[in-house]
């Protein structure tokens, strides 16, 4: 498998340790897909997004001080008096916001091709716990620059594994190292924020390698059969991601320079104060559908448990849809109820921004507490409001409703339509081949015939 | 195949619209903070220097006698035009404590470019005890952790301006508390700080109107200056990182086409 190299001095090293011939292999001749779309770019970008953070942070860490007493400080000093330390911050910081539009927008295309199916199950479950290990890095990451999000936030957070019977309480205590978010959680915190993303480059490696032993999916979702499908890596996707890294860099820059702290929360200029509590204490946006869920479900354990389980649930998908076509696009049942999911996933985002009580009021635009509501409906105490008002003419949602039909959708749509559809939904006729598929959507019109689905299943 | 995409554009039209409601809709305040127009906003937005100079004197007669601004040095001024031998006499006209020297004494000495602002009060404690208990806040990041969220939110400034200029009369029937003024943008409309700016509270070095507007405009320019010295930098160097991305993004588009027309 050895590739001949014309620099003797490649030659020497690859014959007594064949790197250039892997390489070669896998990033050069690696056979793909000739007929990937756009959202294939994601991948790609995630992993460049990795290494920015990875890049940026290695630098921040070199000025940051990881103390109750200074971290606050030395965070504005490496916004104000380090040379570029504002770009260095504000790259990282909204880094992780790019990191996780790439992560999210590229598990949705796996999700609507069928890419976790056979015989890929096993790099999906690698990414899904890829997505995992992000949570729990950004999460520790925000803790950082000890503003009064990053100490509630982690007040809160932390204290969700006390809903745990027996074990709860012992584990709050080993996550703070004491007795409430202080010195000692703010130290762990950091120590583990600089290691999981090593850890997490691992697993990509992992991810990758996994890839490479069969493949990329694609949009029709039937195997490549021959090298009339394929085409190598190199220059075809180089180029064509190279071109998608620039679009999405365009738009990174334009937030990291323009509205570097859009994202955050303003209370995070605020130094942690353990004696007053900000009024709302919200997560990331990133993290808001599964605060939605969580809050969703008024018993603290129940609602942890669900938050745990809308994760868990990614990791046995490729055994809740059985259908053997993978790719949406042949399933028309299928492609409403997974545009749907995504709009729910919307729904739980902004449902996760806004106090459980509050109302939004679809019609005018805008969120009112329920006293609000109440007074509108001449009621004399909120608790006589009902989840969905008419209170004087004004249409209003109660947000913890929204939130509760969106996490009835987003289980039902994994635990009970996908092994449905699975059995009774008529799929499209797949094209006999890549080349086929790619052939007919430059109108060479040949008529498209049944290939059978799955066939390494 | 063309009905299925009628739909499914159908669809993707009726998300999108709900999607904008979404983001459209903003949480029912109590207050409506006025949005102004700053010369730092957009992405060409630079500090009016003079305006910034004249906030800082608002600051140094007016707002430091109460509130500290623990994350500025007086060297930090030379950015706003401030001349050094200028800054050098804005440092020596305090007075604070260093040491120890040899002998282990605390000494008092005259302040220099490289001190931070003088801090009205010793601690948090002395502070409230001048203050009826009220704790005035560190002012060196109120324009950032006072600006309104989300990416069309109100800026600080507009937040500063509108409390500096918000002091009203109470209306009827209103229960004022003890020892608090009433206010038309804070929350609550009780704020401990009494109306500190008024028509001709400063009187600025170079000469410029000095109205309650005019004021709380120039100190709320000063105060996000404070907030973020570096704003001018940054839109700087978004604008080259835009420029050259573009022409990046350009140039792997071409190479894109012209390798890919082998394949289509």
């Amino acid at each position: 498998m050895t590739a001949v190299f014309k620099n003797p001095v490649i030659r020497w090293i690859d014959h007594r340790l064949p790197v250039f011939s892997y390489l070669q292999h896998e990033a050069n001749d690696y056979p793909t897909p000739k007929n990937l779309s756009y959202w294939w770019n994601f991948g790609s970008i995630a992993g460049f997004m990795l290494m920015v953070m990875i890049a940026t942070g290695i630098f921040l860490a070199m000025q940051y001080t990881p103390h109750v007493d200074h971290a606050f400080n030395s965070v504005e000093r490496i916004m104000r008096d380090v040379n570029y330390g504002w770009m260095l911050r504000y790259l990282h910081m909204n880094g992780a916001s790019m990191f996780f539009i790439a992560v999210y927008i590229h598990i949705f295309r796996g999700i609507y091709y069928g890419s976790f199916k056979a015989p890929r199950e096993l790099l999906w479950i690698i990414g899904v716990l890829i997505l995992l290990l992000m949570m729990a890095t950004a999460f520790m990451g925000y803790v950082l620059p000890w503003g009064q999000m990053s100490f509630w936030g982690a007040t809160v957070i932390t204290n969700l594994f006390s809903a745990i019977p027996v074990v709860g309480d012992s584990i709050v205590t080993l996550l703070w190292g004491g007795f409430a978010v202080d010195n000692p959680t703010l130290n762990r915190f950091f120590s583990l924020h600089y290691l999981l993303p090593f850890v997490i480059l691992g697993v990509v490696v992992v991810h990758v390698l996994a890839l490479h032993r069969f493949g990329s999916n694609n949009p029709t979702g039937i195997d490549m059969k021959g090298p009339q499908d394929s085409i190598p890596f190199h220059p075809y996707y180089t180029v064509k991601d190279m071109y998608g890294l620039g679009v999405f860099m365009l738009f990174y820059a334009f937030w990291v320079f323009f509205a570097p702290v859009a994202l955050g929360d303003p209370d995070n200029f605020i130094p942690a104060n353990p004696l007053s509590t900000p009024e709302h204490i919200v997560p990331e946006w990133y993290f808001l559908p599964f605060y939605a869920i969580l809050r969703s479900i008024p018993d603290k354990l129940t609602g942890v448990l669900a938050m745990g389980a809308s994760i868990a649930v990614l990791f046995i998908l490729p055994w809740l849809d059985r259908s053997p076509v993978r790719s949406g696009a042949y399933r028309p049942a299928f492609k409403r109820f997974f545009w749907t999911l995504v709009f729910v996933c919307a729904i739980l985002m902004f449902a996760g921004k806004y106090a459980p009580a509050n109302y939004w009021l679809p019609f005018e635009l805008t969120i009112v507490p329920p006293e609000y509501m109440a007074a509108q409906a001449h009621l004399e105490s909120v608790d006589a409001l009902w989840p969905i008002s008419f209170a004087g003419g004004h249409f209003g949602i109660q947000i913890i409703t929204l939130g509760q039909i969106a996490t009835v959708y987003y289980f039902a749509f994994f635990l009970v339509i996908l092994p449905l559809l699975s059995i009774f939904e008529r799929t499209l006729p797949l094209p006999l081949s890549i080349s086929k598929a790619v052939l007919e959507s430059h109108g060479g019109g040949a008529q498209s015939s049944s290939a059978a689905a799955k066939e390494k299943a | 195949m063309k009905k299925r995409s009628i739909l499914l554009n159908g669809m993707a039209l009726v998300t999108a619209v709900v999607a904008v409601l979404f983001i459209a809709a903003a949480p029912h305040e109590e207050v409506d903070i006025p949005k102004e127009t700053w010369s730092f906003q957009g992405f060409f937005g630079k500090f009016d220097q003079a305006q910034v100079k004249r906030g800082f004197q608002v600051y140094k007669d007016v707002c430091s006698a109460c509130h500290a601004m623990n994350l500025m040095s007086y060297r930090n001024l030379a950015q706003i035009g401030f001349s050094e031998d200028e800054i050098k006499e804005i440092a020596a006209s305090v007075q604070v404590t260093d040491g120890p020297n040899d002998a282990g004494d605390m000494f008092e000495r005259a302040g220099k470019p490289s001190d931070t602002f003088k801090p009205p009060f010793a601690n948090e404690q002395a502070a409230r005890a001048a203050n009826n208990g009220a704790l005035p806040p560190d002012l060196s990041l109120i324009a950032r952790s006072r600006a309104g969220k989300g990416f069309a939110g109100y800026e600080g400034a507009d937040y500063i301006h509108a409390i500096l200029t918000g002091y009203k009369e109470p209306p009827a029937g209103f229960q004022l508390q003890d020892g608090m003024n009433y206010n038309e943008y804070f929350r609550g409309h009780q704020i401990a700080m009494p109306q500190p700016l008024s028509d001709g509270a400063v009187t600025f070095a170079d000469g410029a109107p000095n109205t309650l507007e005019d004021e709380s405009r120039d100190v709320a320019a000063f105060l996000s200056w404070a907030g973020e010295p570096n704003l001018e930098a940054r839109h700087l160097t978004g604008l080259k990182a835009v420029l050259f991305l573009v022409v990046f993004t350009l140039l792997f588009y071409a190479v894109k086409r012209k390798v890919w027309s082998k394949i289509h």
